[in-house]
């Protein structure tokens, strides 16, 4: 029997039930079912432990086994549904672009970012993205965090979401659009 | 440098920004092909801005990936905790 280095299991709850509920937050976006997601995330590693391999922290872990069990949920739960313009926020991507398609650029074109790396260290940066982050329509902000923070690869996140690959990258083409400019109006720190 | 004529021809003929933006997004979920990767290429000559957006895109991406508990943390559709009573339920369906 090997466990490399975790704690005690009864502590998990206590050490790290926060922090995976919050994590559970960000993708879900539902208190019950990330709830939920603590809870079969704890249970799956407690019969995972002996398999702790000891490469990664305790913490990122069980976020890993996490990870599997939000993906799961969203195969079982998640129902058909035709993508709708607001979720390809249309109005808004179409506003970036005049009439050829091409920036305005005075006021919508991309700004020159000055060592975009040293905005990673401000708290202010990370609440600007989360608000970012909020707005965005709630399928896209989920398919969004599975693809771009957790790294499921497109083919997985359309059998989960029953989506399109088509319409999955349409998603995050928008997700990402917005994200970039909402950064750049509402984090300064970017541009100078 | 391209010359002004080229430049022109290009913002004509090319693709439209709207749509290199697309393929810059795609090309982080799937390999583009030499045909798309070409497209973009001449278009970056005379268009700095989706230069950048596709710079931009990579830093977002390193971004999210680069500190996941900064994120969870900022994730406050509150409340931020789980609560005592939901805690409980946890803890009792552990134990079982």
């Amino acid at each position: 029997m090997r466990s490399g280095d975790l704690s005690d299991p009864q502590t998990w709850l206590e050490q790290h039930g926060d922090y995976l509920y919050r994590c559970a937050m960000l993708r879900v976006r539902d208190a019950t079912v990330a709830e939920e997601m603590v809870q079969e995330t704890l249970l799956a590693a407690f019969q995972a432990k002996d398999r702790f391999a000891g490469q990664s922290s305790e913490r990122s872990w069980l976020v890993g086994i996490m990870k599997h069990k939000i993906v799961d949920h969203f195969r079982k739960s998640v129902r058909e549904q035709p993508v709708s313009g607001d979720e390809l926020m249309n109005d808004e991507f179409m506003g970036l672009f005049d009439k050829d398609g091409h920036w305005k650029i005075e006021t919508t074109g991309p700004k020159e970012w000055m060592d975009p790396s040293s905005a990673l260290d401000k708290a202010q940066f990370w609440q600007v993205l989360k608000r970012c982050l909020d707005e965005l329509p709630p399928r896209t902000s989920r398919v969004f965090a599975l693809r771009e923070i957790d790294d499921v690869p497109s083919e997985e996140i359309c059998a989960a979401m029953k989506l399109t690959k088509s319409n999955l990258w349409v998603m995050l083409h928008r997700a990402r659009t917005h994200l970039r400019q909402c950064l750049e109006v509402n984090y300064k720190g970017l541009t100078s | 440098m391209v010359s002004g004529k080229l430049t022109e021809l290009l913002a004509k003929y090319g693709p439209p920004c709207s749509d290199v933006t697309r393929l810059l997004s795609e090309s982080l979920d799937r390999p583009l092909s030499v045909r798309e990767r070409l497209k973009v290429r001449v278009h970056y000559f005379i268009c700095v801005w989706c230069e950048r957006y596709g710079k931009q895109l990579h830093f977002l991406r390193t971004a999210v990936r680069s500190n996941p508990e900064r994120m969870a943390d900022q994730s406050a559709p509150e409340p931020g905790s789980l609560t005592p009573a939901a805690r409980n339920r946890i803890k009792e369906r552990l134990r079982q």
